[in-house]
């Protein structure tokens, strides 16, 4: 049991990056505009947060010094695809290269940086004491993490129950309409792709400094922007969804490392144990899971009729005839 | 799709205003020359910024640029090196370059390109053995390739057609599984001795280079130019008849320009889908072949320094015309070459963000006129 209860707990750390860089995304896709560049942003914000808590000596300088940077990228999409009205495809997968590349430039050297501090981690007095609950949730769980539990519900309550939230609805399903109501489409839309990429620097942030600590280069995330576009997409762009989303794949991460080092599962061998050379099959897991994930989403989004913002992909011109 | 929106005057949006306001007026005449008047700008505003970060970090733009470019075409022998790097990136350009005119973005080229190097290993290792004459391998080992790399395209164009599957993530997870299931077999069953390497492959599975033929003519000793450039320019011109020259490729095109069009027209969209996205994972894989057997030798679990994810850039870069995607595939094979022994190593990939960063922030200037008036 304690085996589970590891991967679980370490499942809801690394799901909190993953939820940081979802919700971000998940905003933005809300109003409209697809930002593909989740990968490189947070790469950025890793870099960045590593590099200047480094050389502050400040874990939450790095921090915010890692959303500035994740935020600062994405207003660079944000110009081209709102204002400039590219492709949003095209400019994300721009920004992908360009945050992989800078933040490869930037980080060279600092892989092996030594003595860097990390956000300090502390566990709930009394909840920690629930058994299997309080292990996985509440036990010895960086800053971050408790503060991903407050984000899911805000970001929900945002979204549904205030006013700001139904403009936002509005902004991502019909553009035109809030556009007629007084609503600043392109201010607003700018405005969430920024949330986003402060989103996703906070994710590189929390890795880099917190949940997996160092520098890997491009190791560092190893596709967890990816795996973030495709949770919202499976999450139906519902942010209670993408959160338990996030926290299994991120004990999916942990379940392909754990796998390795015991001799039976469920009281049989383990095929992973004695032939090392299966461990490629496990590392596939996430992504072959991502995958199918994907498809249960969209076959889910075609039968309910539900699904992307209607007006997720399309430049806002206004003037021009909107949505049918 | 309407829902109701209630007018609202508490909330306002955020309440500073930009200065100045942008205006983009639609062009209806556009001169011929500006479409590659503005890439090259951006190509030059991109090597700019370059140096700009360059010398932010304390490097110097100018001996770096200059180390680039002599490390790539200085000499006969780097230029051929350059051509070499070349032939893997014209190949996977233009798989990117016939899904992209469908509007399909296929950015699994790199997972393609891998399972098309096993493909041509899987010849050696459990088809024709190790005695085979290069009349037969050489032939067998491309059908491999491309069929190999047509099978990982299939994946993704079938989920795409029949149940409307996002293809960016699912090609780009296919990346990730395809480099585990190389790095299975190169580490497993087929590995040298334990090393992660398959051992090398009989002389006869080796494209033919200009360096062989030295006996002949001596001036190509050292040169090691392959077969692949050839296959690389027939695939191009194949790629251009398709497009410009058959029903098949007026259709890619009219897909890609108009889909709902095209469905007035009666084309089937999702029979199209998966066509294009077998023969755009084919050409892919036909590149990881040429490389194992042109260059490598062997199949490793380190055979691309990310040709795929390169080619998307050279195939926007080239405004998806096959023909100019084989300049602008030597201008980054040079890249890649000159950039090996350069320090910061992502320094390639950083100018190829900026690029294609500049690159869309130019199209603008093609299609709108630019008006800066004070807001009001």
């Amino acid at each position: 049991m304690n085996f589970w209860v590891n991967i679980f707990s370490a499942g809801v750390s690394n799901g909190t990056a993953l939820l940081f860089a979802t919700m971000g995304e998940l905003l933005a896709e809300r109003s409209g505009v697809m930002n593909l560049g989740v990968e490189g942003m947070m790469l950025m914000g890793a870099v960045t947060a590593y590099g200047t808590a480094y050389a502050t000596g400040d874990p939450w300088i790095g921090l915010l010094a890692g959303m500035i940077a994740g935020g600062a990228l994405s207003l660079l999409h944000a110009f081209v695809v709102i204002t400039l009205r590219a492709d949003q495809v095209v400019s994300g997968l721009a920004l992908t290269f360009l945050g992989i590349g800078l933040s490869l430039v930037l980080g060279e050297g600092l892989a092996s940086a030594t003595g860097v501090p990390t956000i300090p981690a502390f566990s709930i007095p009394v909840l920690s004491q629930i058994p299997f609950v309080g292990p996985i949730f509440f036990e010895n769980k960086s800053a971050l993490v408790y503060f991903g539990y407050i984000l899911t519900p805000a970001v929900w309550f945002y979204i549904y129950r205030t006013r700001a939230g139904l403009h936002l609805r509005a902004i991502g399903e019909y553009p035109a309409a809030a556009d007629s109501l007084g609503i600043n489409v392109y201010a607003w839309r700018y405005l969430y792709v920024f949330v986003g990429g402060i989103m996703a620097g906070l994710a590189g942030g929390a890795l880099s400094l917190s949940i997996s600590p160092g520098w890997f280069s491009e190791f560092t995330t190893s596709g967890f922007g990816w795996i973030a576009i495709a949770l919202v997409i499976f999450a139906q762009w519902d942010p209670v969804r993408a959160a338990i989303g996030s926290y299994l794949f991120g004990s999916l991460r942990r379940f392909t490392l754990d796998m390795q080092g015991v001799q039976q599962v469920f009281g049989v061998a383990n095929p992973f144990f004695y032939d090392r050379n299966l461990q490629f099959f496990l590392e596939m897991l996430p992504y072959a899971l991502t995958v199918i994930v994907l498809i249960v989403g969209s076959r889910a989004a075609i039968r309910k009729r539900i699904g992307a913002p209607a007006a997720l992909g399309i430049p806002y011109v206004r003037g021009e005839r909107g949505l049918s | 799709m309407a829902r109701v929106i209630e007018p609202s005057p508490q909330t306002k949006a955020p309440s500073w205003h930009f200065p100045l306001s942008v205006n983009l007026e639609p062009r209806l005449d556009s001169p011929r020359w500006l479409p590659w008047a503005t890439t090259i700008g951006s190509v030059i505003l991109a090597l700019l910024i370059t140096a700009l970060i360059l010398l932010w970090v304390g490097a110097d733009p100018v001996r770096t640029f200059r180390a680039i470019y002599l490390a790539a075409f200085g000499n006969a022998y780097v230029i051929s090196d350059t051509l070499v790097k070349a032939t893997p990136l014209i190949l996977t350009s233009l798989a990117c370059l016939l899904a992209f005119r469908m509007r399909l973005w296929n950015i699994g080229a790199e997972g393609q390109f891998f399972l098309g190097a096993w493909g041509a290993t899987l010849v050696i290792e459990a088809v024709l053995g190790k005695d085979a004459s290069a009349w037969v391998f050489i032939p067998l080992m491309l059908l491999f390739g491309f069929l190999l790399g047509a099978l990982w395209g299939l994946i993704p164009g079938l989920l795409k057609a029949r149940f409307g599957v996002n293809e960016i993530i699912t090609t780009l997870m296919l990346n990730y599984i395809a480099v585990y299931w190389v790095a299975f077999w190169v580490f497993g069953a087929w590995s040298e001795r334990g090393f992660q390497m398959t051992p090398q492959f009989p002389r006869a599975a080796w494209l033919p280079r200009l360096t062989d033929f030295s006996a002949i003519l001596p001036a190509f000793s050292g040169i090691l130019l392959h077969l692949g450039f050839v296959i690389a320019m027939l695939a191009v011109a194949l790629v251009w008849y398709l497009l410009e020259r058959t029903r098949f490729g007026y259709e890619i095109r009219l897909i890609g320009d108009n889909p709902n069009a095209a469905r007035y027209a009666g084309v089937n969209i999702a029979m199209m889908t998966v066509v294009v996205f077998m023969l755009s994972g084919g050409l892919a894989g036909v590149a990881g072949m040429a490389e194992v057997t042109g260059v490598v030798h062997r199949l490793q679990d380190r055979i691309s320094p990310g040709y795929g994810f390169t080619a998307i850039i050279i195939a926007w870069l080239a405004k998806l015309n096959p023909w100019a995607v084989v300049p602008v595939a030597i201008l980054f094979g040079g890249l890649l070459i000159g950039s090996r022994e350069i320090q910061p190593s992502g320094l390639a990939r950083m100018i190829q963000g900026i690029l294609l960063f500049t690159l869309i922030s130019s199209e603008v200037l093609n299609r709108y006129h630019i008006r800066v008036t004070r807001a009001r």
